[in-house]
């Protein structure tokens, strides 16, 4: 596999920024007021924490590990890698920001879905994501995304960090269509 | 430690039975830890449920009574989405003469993925993860006087979750190391996710002769062997099992081993208490200990759930990368 960066830390930030501008009208315009934030990890949790500042939310991060809750278990096992999923407040009619770095397949977003819905039901579920590229399998759209890039064939894209920032472009010859938003680890 | 071919562990190291901890490394001792720290939250949501098992059939074969493991075993199926069947096998084929092998054809028969055994003979999930269909899995719920490695692995979550590192602890197991099945599998667990010291305090009787060839320093004064520990792990003392005067009397036990409040402020100060329980109150312990701050007896059983669905999803995981692997 190789892979050549793409964005760095700047442009990755000014990105985010985009997003964060974007989510704020979209929560201006829905009258939303306190949303809860979750990040999917590993990328969408950085991409979680940052937006939050920026937002200036006081309500505390969630944070979502959707290896429980994959689609792909009944083949690849158990990810070796899990952490606690973390919803700090009761999701029940509170509207929520599911926050991921690259969407593509969506079934990582389905699965983050699934497991929302079993901590309770929320008012309404906003997704934004960083990057958005072709090849959805599920009837899922983004409601903010911050870059739309078209990618060739067996190529993908990653958010890298936390310190510094940045998205690297991939090429895998046989790389197989599984939960691939997030290249590295989903 | 070796990850080539076992029982227990498939030709690329990954968890297919756990029948001991004994051959396991740490990677992997940590990995369960890890994956049950992933579950933890589960019971304290709306829905305690998961759906990673979903159509999989884990059977609870218990040759011998138990509450706490059978019930923690469903649970831990039932968060997993799993199907479980609790057979009492005692009450059931076994006195109608059917051999033991016959009952586990039936159950494989039922497309059973998954056998956890609890038998009063030392070996006895092993022998059934021998002769088990390839693809099913077995999980050891306590063999005889050999083994009961989830227990060990609940209670290395217990000390995790309070003490953070094993790395610098001290840890006294004390009580009836002799017929302790969990004693063994909690001293390998210990040693290998490496522990500073662990102690074991027990009189001459209770102690087995191969007790030093485990890595363990040995005492049989409690005072002396408390002093300064982090965590005080005490055995139940095994009546059912004992034949002939193993000890002069419970009492005399109580005044010798007993912990009391008054014993265990030697220990750390902050020191946990732990215990598999069942608890006999005035034989192994105080029930002011037992009640008290220090005791992280009834967390021990919730850490339980969590730890066995580490434990069944991660051997349904290597079914299904084997299948997976099969296929391709």
């Amino acid at each position: 596999m190789q892979s050549n960066s793409f964005m760095n830390a700047d442009a990755v930030e000014s990105l985010v920024d985009e997003m964060a501008g974007k989510l704020w009208s979209l929560m201006n315009e829905r009258g939303i007021q306190a949303p809860l934030l979750v990040g999917i990890r590993t990328g969408g949790v950085w991409l979680a924490e940052m937006l939050h500042q920026e937002l200036g939310l006081e309500e505390p991060l969630g944070t979502l590990d959707i290896s429980f809750y994959r689609d792909d278990f009944t083949r690849i096992g158990m990810n070796p890698e899990v952490h606690p999923s973390d919803l700090p407040v009761p999701v029940d009619d509170r509207h929520i920001i599911l926050i991921d770095d690259v969407l593509h397949t969506g079934r990582t977003i389905r699965a983050a879905l699934n497991e929302i819905f079993d901590y309770g039901r929320p008012a309404s579920v906003i997704l934004a994501c960083l990057v958005e590229r072709k090849g959805r399998e599920l009837p899922i759209q983004p409601d903010v995304v911050a870059l739309h890039k078209v990618m060739k064939p067996g190529e993908h894209i990653t958010l890298t960090g936390p310190e510094p920032l940045g998205l690297v472009i991939g090429t895998e010859s046989n790389r197989e269509s599984r939960n691939g938003e997030s290249g590295a680890e989903t | 430690m070796s990850r080539g071919p076992s029982l227990q562990l498939d030709d690329t190291g990954r968890l297919r039975h756990f029948l001991t901890i004994d051959g396991l490394n740490r990677e992997l001792l940590t990995e369960i830890l890890d994956t049950a720290e992933g579950f933890a939250g589960v019971s304290e949501r709306t829905v305690k449920k998961v759906p990673i098992c979903r159509g999989k059939i884990v059977a609870n074969l218990f040759f011998e009574n138990s509450t706490r493991t059978r019930t923690t075993f469903e649970l831990a199926g039932k968060r997993l989405s799993a199907d479980v069947l609790n057979l009492n096998i005692t009450a059931s084929s076994t006195s109608k003469g059917e051999t033991l092998l016959d009952t586990l054809r039936n159950l494989e028969a039922m497309h059973v993925d998954m056998f956890v055994v609890r038998h009063a003979v030392s070996g006895a999930a092993h022998f059934i993860a021998r002769h088990a269909a390839p693809g099913v899995g077995v999980i050891n719920a306590g063999d005889g006087r050999h083994a009961h490695p989830t227990q060990a692995m609940l209670d290395m979550f217990t000390i995790r979750r309070h003490k953070g590192e094993f790395t610098g602890l001290r840890v006294a197991i004390v009580g009836d190391i002799l017929h302790s099945r969990v004693a063994r599998s909690q001293i390998l667990a210990l040693n290998t996710l490496g522990v500073s010291e662990v102690r074991v305090i027990a009189p001459r009787t209770l102690l087995p002769v191969e007790a030093r060839s485990l890595g363990v320093h040995i005492y049989h004064d409690m005072d002396e062997g408390i002093r300064d520990v982090d965590v005080v792990i005490m055995l139940r003392l095994q009546k059912e099992r004992m034949q002939g005067a193993m000890l002069p009397s419970e009492h005399e036990y109580y005044r010798l081993f007993g912990l009391t409040e008054a014993r265990l402020a030697a220990a750390d100060s902050e020191a946990i208490v732990m215990h598999p329980g069942p608890i006999n109150r005035g034989v192994e312990m105080s029930s002011e200990v037992a009640d008290g701050s220090r005791s992280v007896i009834l967390q021990q059983v919730s850490y339980g759930i969590a730890v066995r669905m580490a434990v069944i999803s991660i051997i349904i995981g290597t079914q299904n990368q084997q299948s997976q692997d099969n296929k391709g």
